[in-house]
């Protein structure tokens, strides 16, 4: 019998990513701590898992993505188990369990934004960073680049659709694309890293 | 309608603290906040469910257990009802099905289960579990008891309209020392994850991935390590939580299930033991809202493999001489040389070591054993354990309150027959299904000087090593007889298999024993079965009286009061409102 990948340790396995040059790693700080206890602090006592997913969207922030330390890490400061921060985090999408490029492109593949050529807009945003689009596949959606500048996912709406097709970088959205304008903001993007 | 004073069912109901309710056309009263499953369940009307059980939060999530519901009519501003003949309101039926678990009955409430909007909601919700399930039923162990099997009978379609590609998960997964996981098989019902939740309050496991990916996980460096953790495995309702020890060993339509008592422990936990031929293959919980709910602890589950044991004595044993090996015996012969020897013993150098692992009967007939020989020096070995909180009791006996009532011994007087033994004042002993050189501490050398020494017991201990008689018992899966918990409940053993062998159920050996030991003037001396001892023993205790073997029933009776509470329970009855 062939060695089966087992499907429970896999969650908690690092997975490396070009990218993390560009993001400090996890670490337990008294800075993060206080931000932490802060936002427990917002919910009743004895509700603290409450609090799991503005901890997770607080470590993310800083840090990139939500690795296996900070799943432990989380699940003691809200008095909850790692399997049910683990259950929060495999469940959106828009939580990373690997880390992203410096700047993170998002190509809404909507239909708003698909029929005004966001599909198009996607193969053309990859080449340009140098990215194979097969790369993005149902279960790691985020393709990183090989130096760790960019990466990119295609997702559900970003509330623009009259204005598609769009993308965003990092936090910023930039709506009604086409070439010439992916040109420049890949252009500009470079410059300031 | 007549337009006397009648009673209307509404307010003929809801005196009674009920509502009525139609059933595919009947109408019933329930009490006010029944479940709909369990008010369809409890009328003979079979509502099919994953995700709903009764001793768990309602999760809702299945959505196998849809009904077709109606209510009457909303009335118009200023309308007063209408009722019908029989004195109810027409009912109006909604267009969707609702889950029948997490909603109550309610009054003039209408439920079908026979329509076409029940039937199609349920087959398409069976066609979605299907889209991913693997056809492992001739390979899983859960076929044949599987609910998905039951359902696909009852209500799948034949034919599979899914073409893409299944979605693989995790299989053979180990989570625990006692539990596989098979993310494939799982319907996601979270029945383990509330359990692990809110029985046994330890988190473990936890649904991760979402859509087709949702899976049942337990996170890296946790496992499913509690001692109820097999209970998942009985809970779930398909394959996705095997047992290790189970797994593969038998397929569930050969094995016949008795129902019976856990003797782990005084709670007297009720069980079914499975059993093809002679042998046992496992334990299960048997739920009795008494004594342990549906639950049971995982040390006492597999606490079963002693039953088939190499060790287990199939012949009677005798010593004729000190220095020789012990050599099998018949059994008739073997008991009149027995009852000769224990006749030419003196009553005061005798004694008799008796275990409150033997059934109320078998302490029966060994009191009048006792009383026939004059034995003063009769005592039982207590077995002191922590209690666990939940179902294990700290008495790790399970008839103590048995052998109080009886022989009127809790183990107190055994240090003085233990010394009697080491001083050489006791020279015969009889040891009535105990291995007395383990809890009651008398070293095997120590036996070894006794004039004699007979042993009842099933398996082959120092014990028997040393006797110069071994008279063949069973084990609990063998006989007949009742025991009484830590509460005073009084149980029933059933006899699952034959007993192994030439052994004999302990009371067939103590009431042989009796017989040729002398005439006695008791109905139990010539019992042909621990029914009847039983019957002469509810003429004589006061506890027991009006007791009968029909009437404790396959969950007990009350007949004590010894204020002892299980934990799990006391919780379980905090909870209900």
């Amino acid at each position: 019998m062939t060695e089966q990948p087992d499907a429970i340790a896999a969650l908690a396995e690092t997975k490396p990513s070009p990218g993390e040059k560009y993001y400090p790693p996890f670490k337990v700080t008294p800075e993060l701590t206080k931000k932490a206890k802060a936002y427990i602090a917002m919910y009743p006592k004895g509700r603290e898992q409450s609090a799991v997913l503005p901890l997770i969207h607080l470590v993310q922030e800083k840090h990139g993505y939500i690795c296996p330390q900070s799943v432990l890490w989380i699940a003691e400061m809200c008095q909850s188990t790692p399997i049910h921060v683990q259950g929060i985090v495999s469940f959106y999408p828009g939580i990373r369990t690997s880390c992203p490029g410096k700047w993170h492109i998002r190509v809404c593949h909507t239909i708003a934004c698909a029929l005004s050529g966001g599909e198009e807009l996607l193969s053309y945003v990859c080449e340009k960073i140098g990215i194979d689009p097969k790369a993005m596949t149902e279960e790691e959606p985020m393709a990183v680049s090989a130096d760790g500048l960019w990466s990119i996912e295609a997702v559900e709406c970003l509330a623009a659709c009259g204005f598609g097709p769009n993308l965003m970088v990092n936090d910023a959205l930039y709506s009604q694309m086409d070439q010439a304008k992916v040109d420049d903001l890949i252009e500009e993007y470079s410059k300031k890293a | 309608m007549s337009t006397e004073q009648q009673i209307l069912p509404k307010d003929a109901a809801a005196a009674e603290g009920k509502v009525n309710v139609q059933i595919n056309g009947t109408w019933y009263r329930f009490p006010k906040g029944t479940r709909i499953a369990d008010a369809c369940n409890s009328v003979g009307v079979h509502v099919p469910c994953f995700c709903y059980h009764p001793k768990l939060s309602v999760a809702g999530s299945c959505r196998m257990c849809l009904v077709e519901q109606g209510m009457p009519p909303r009335l118009a501003p200023g309308a007063t009802p209408t009722y019908n003949d029989d004195g109810y309101q027409t009912i109006q039926w909604m267009p969707r099905a609702i889950v029948a678990c997490a909603n109550t009955v309610a009054e003039n409430m209408g439920i079908r289960t026979n329509g076409t909007v029940c039937t199609e909601a349920r087959r398409a919700v069976l066609e979605f579990l299907l889209t991913n399930h693997p056809l492992d039923c001739p390979i899983c162990d859960q076929a044949g008891e599987c609910k998905l099997q039951e359902y696909t009978a009852d209500y799948g379609q034949l034919t599979h309209r899914f073409t893409e590609s299944k979605i693989k998960k995790g299989k053979n997964l180990s989570i625990g020392p006692r539990v596989n996981l098979d993310q494939e098989r799982c319907v996601l019902c979270r029945r383990c994850v509330r359990f692990m939740k809110e029985i046994v309050g330890e988190e473990v496991l936890g649904v991760v991935g979402r859509g087709g990916r949702n899976a049942i996980a337990c996170y890296p460096g946790k496992t499913l390590d509690s001692n109820y953790s097999m209970n998942v495995v009985d809970i779930c309702p398909v394959g996705a939580m095997t047992s290790k020890d189970f797994r593969f060993k038998m397929r569930v339509w050969f094995l016949k299930s008795t129902p019976t008592i856990d003797v782990n422990c005084g709670t007297g936990t009720n069980i079914n033991i499975w059993t093809r031929e002679q042998q046992v293959y496992r334990i299960t919980p048997r739920q009795n809202d008494a004594v342990n709910s549906c639950w049971m602890p995982d040390d006492h589950r597999l606490n079963y493999k002693y039953i088939n044991a190499p060790e287990r004595l199939l012949t009677p044993l005798i010593r004729t001489d000190q220095q020789t090996e012990q050599r099998p015996a018949a059994w008739e012969p073997l008991l009149r040389a027995v009852a000769e020897q224990l006749r030419r013993c003196k009553s005061s150098e005798l004694a008799i070591i008796a275990s409150a692992r033997l059934t109320n009967e078998e302490l029966y007939l060994t009191k009048h054993l006792a009383d026939l020989l004059g034995v003063k020096a009769l005592d039982i070995v207590p077995r002191v354990g922590e209690n666990d909180g939940m179902l294990i009791s700290a008495d790790r006996n399970p008839n103590t309150t048995g052998a109080k009532l009886i022989l009127g011994k809790d183990g107190s007087t055994l240090p003085d027959i233990v010394r009697g033994i080491k001083i050489g004042k006791i020279r015969s002993l009889i040891v009535l299904g105990e291995d007395v050189t383990a809890e009651a501490g008398i070293p095997a050398e120590q036996l070894r000087k006794l004039d004699y020494l007979l042993v009842m017991a099933h398996s082959e201990s120092p014990t028997t090593q040393e006797a110069d008689a071994v008279l063949p018992g069973v084990t609990f899966a063998e006989k007949h007889g009742t025991m009484i918990n830590v509460t005073g409940r009084i149980q029933r053993l059933n006899q699952a298999i034959d007993p192994l062998g030439e052994a004999r159920a302990d009371w067939d050996i103590l009431r042989a024993l009796l017989q040729e030991c002398g005439d006695v003037p008791l109905k139990a001396a010539r019992a042909t079965s621990s029914m009847e001892i039983l019957e002469e023993m509810a003429e004589q205790f006061e506890a027991l009286s009006g007791v009968t073997w029909a009437n404790i029933g396959n969950s007990g009776r009350q007949i004590l009061e010894t204020g002892v509470t299980i934990p799990l329970i006391e919780r379980e009855h905090a909870k209900q409102p």
